[in-house]
């Protein structure tokens, strides 16, 4: 049968697969060694730690690296603190019955980022939270407001799977709403929390305009730095940074994996 | 009843407070003061200015043009390489998806950096001096939206019958007709929720346009594409949004419910379908 069709034997599906993956080789794979390469060479190209141990040594660079960390885990905390009760609301079909409203918690996704960050930190300014005097509250405030939505999705996905009937049954047999939440409703929604942390704690700690736009350039996060290291042609630092931050990826990645699992990231694809 | 009160108390309050800063932009376009909190009078001023602000229509001509063609060929990329990666051997299969996986998972701004760095070792003659901002924005969105089509893709080829292919072959078609009137049509939906994914992606942008267009990576009096996210973050570094973008969210805004109505109306529409096909 296969002998019949000589003519086509040359084409294979998986060929298909071949400019995408010279895209992916040319513009993902081969930055990244690049990245790797500045960040442990010197000006003249010879292998050199000057980066590492100028970060290591540097107060104000590990300073940043701690504030950072910080912003980002009271940022991922707030976000769950205001979306799970958010996301449970959301799916029990007993307080809302729209499922267009989980849409308009997405909607703001949809306006420009910048001119998000942009609204917000005009209206705190026109409430007296600015910059100049609270630059580290409204840092707070515009990373919550940007990355709610980046938290109620996996978390509501996760609330419409829940076992009611579990739910109900520990209800039944005597636990009380506090023990019925813990030991039924949150370790079910654990994968949603995985995944909401995941996609809140990163890209904060990234994040730059929000903290140079809200805090007025007083509050210099690790995205910051990399920016101002690469305006200043500090290529060998900036890899240096940007070296860390994907190590840090890396391995948050490979803590989560087993947890969030792969259809987690499909939330994003609402 | 007590928790549904509750509930939708808390709904609406945080859906309040998450377009508040929007809702005082939009409310103050129909005033022409310089902030945001000063009211000038009523006026529509702001919208006619707003069209004939050139510094804004620009940008906005720029980031329309990136997203679009940005999606396209993310659109065209991502759907080739899942199809192609979907057939071929396991383990170059999951070698693939990882690589794909990095750029989603990864922080744009070390994505960012990394093209930035490449594209600015490269010799010019690689990239024409005043071609060299599109093109490396171009592939900015692109590195931002293929690997979405990708995952959009995937798990439409798994739910897919595999013979439907097979027998289009034995039927005598070509493999190009067999994936053109077979494969495509049944992974149509993902491939066209991707190329959506990868439009929003590109407007929403800021990090890797920044990067991979401006004076950073490019000598001085050279070009540089101005897209909207960039010429918003260079206006609110040195003060409140500009009043004309005032009267531009605005008109966003609009867009943007449009959008919500008719994913609701397109929703309950096939919610009726389903129904129906059940009853009968």
């Amino acid at each position: 049968m296969k002998s019949s069709k000589p003519k086509f034997a040359l084409f294979k599906r998986k060929y298909l697969c071949i400019p995408y993956g010279l895209f992916l080789v040319m513009f993902i794979i081969i930055p990244i060694l690049i990245i790797v390469y500045y960040a442990f060479t010197d000006d003249n190209g010879m292998p050199s730690i000057n980066a590492l141990v100028g970060f290591f040594t540097n107060w104000s660079k590990v300073n940043v690296l701690i504030t950072s960390v910080f912003i980002a885990l009271q940022t991922t905390l707030l976000c769950l603190l205001i979306g799970y009760p958010l996301a449970y609301f959301l799916a029990d079909k007993k307080v809302n019955k729209n499922a267009v409203l989980i849409t308009l918690f997405v909607a703001p996704m949809w306006i420009n980022f910048v001119l998000r960050t942009g609204a917000t930190r005009d209206l705190l300014t026109w409430m007296g939270i600015n910059g100049g005097n609270m630059p580290y509250l409204a840092t707070l405030i515009g990373m919550v407001q940007n990355y709610l939505p980046f938290v109620i999705l996996p978390l509501y996905t996760t609330m419409l799977k829940l076992d009611k009937s579990q739910i109900e049954a520990a209800a039944d047999l005597g636990a009380n709403p506090f023990q019925v939440f813990y030991k039924s409703i949150l370790p079910q929604s654990v994968p949603g929390i995985v995944s909401a942390c995941t996609m809140t704690f990163m890209p904060t700690m990234s994040s730059y305009v929000i903290s140079d736009t809200l805090s007025e350039g007083k509050i210099t996060l690790f995205g910051n730095y990399i920016y101002l290291d690469f305006a200043n042609n500090l290529w060998h630092d900036g890899s240096f940074m940007a070296l860390i931050m994907l190590v840090i990826i890396g391995i948050s990645m490979f803590l989560t994996r087993e947890k969030g699992g792969a259809e987690q990231k499909g939330g994003k694809s609402w | 009843m007590v928790k549904k009160i509750f509930g939708q108390a808390y709904i609406w309050l945080i859906l309040l407070l998450m377009y508040l800063p929007i809702l005082v932009l939009i409310a103050f376009s129909f005033t022409t003061s310089t902030n945001v909190g000063v009211w000038n009078g009523f006026s529509f001023e702001l919208y006619p200015a707003l069209f004939k602000n050139k510094e804004v229509m620009v940008a906005l001509a720029n980031t329309l043009i990136i997203a679009v063609s940005a999606a396209v060929v993310s659109t065209i990329l991502g759907t080739l390489g899942a199809v192609g990666a979907f057939y071929s051997g396991k383990k170059f299969r999951k070698g693939y998806e990882f690589v794909n996986q990095i750029p989603v998972v990864n922080a744009e701004i070390v994505m960012a950096l990394s093209l930035a760095i490449m594209f600015a070792a490269l010799p010019s003659v690689i990239f024409k001096a005043d071609l060299r901002c599109y093109w490396t924005l171009l592939i900015g969105h692109v590195v931002l939206g293929a690997p979405f089509v990708f995952i959009s893709v995937k798990p439409k080829l798994q739910q897919m019958d595999p013979s439907l292919y097979e027998a289009a072959i034995d039927l005598g078609a070509k493999p190009h007709q067999a994936l053109w009137k077979v494969t495509l049509p049944e992974i149509l939906p993902g491939v066209f929720s991707g190329f959506l994914l990868a439009i929003t992606l590109s407007l929403d942008d800021f990090i890797i346009s920044q990067f991979t267009t401006g004076p950073g990576l490019l000598s001085a009096g050279d070009p540089k594409i101005v897209t909207l996210s960039i010429l918003v973050q260079d206006k609110i570094k040195k003060g409140p949004i500009p009043p004309v973008l005032r009267a531009l969210t605005t008109i966003i805004f609009i867009l943007v419910v449009l959008g919500v109505i008719g994913v609701s109306i397109y929703r309950s529409y096939q919610a009726k379908h389903i129904k129906k096909k059940v009853r009968v």
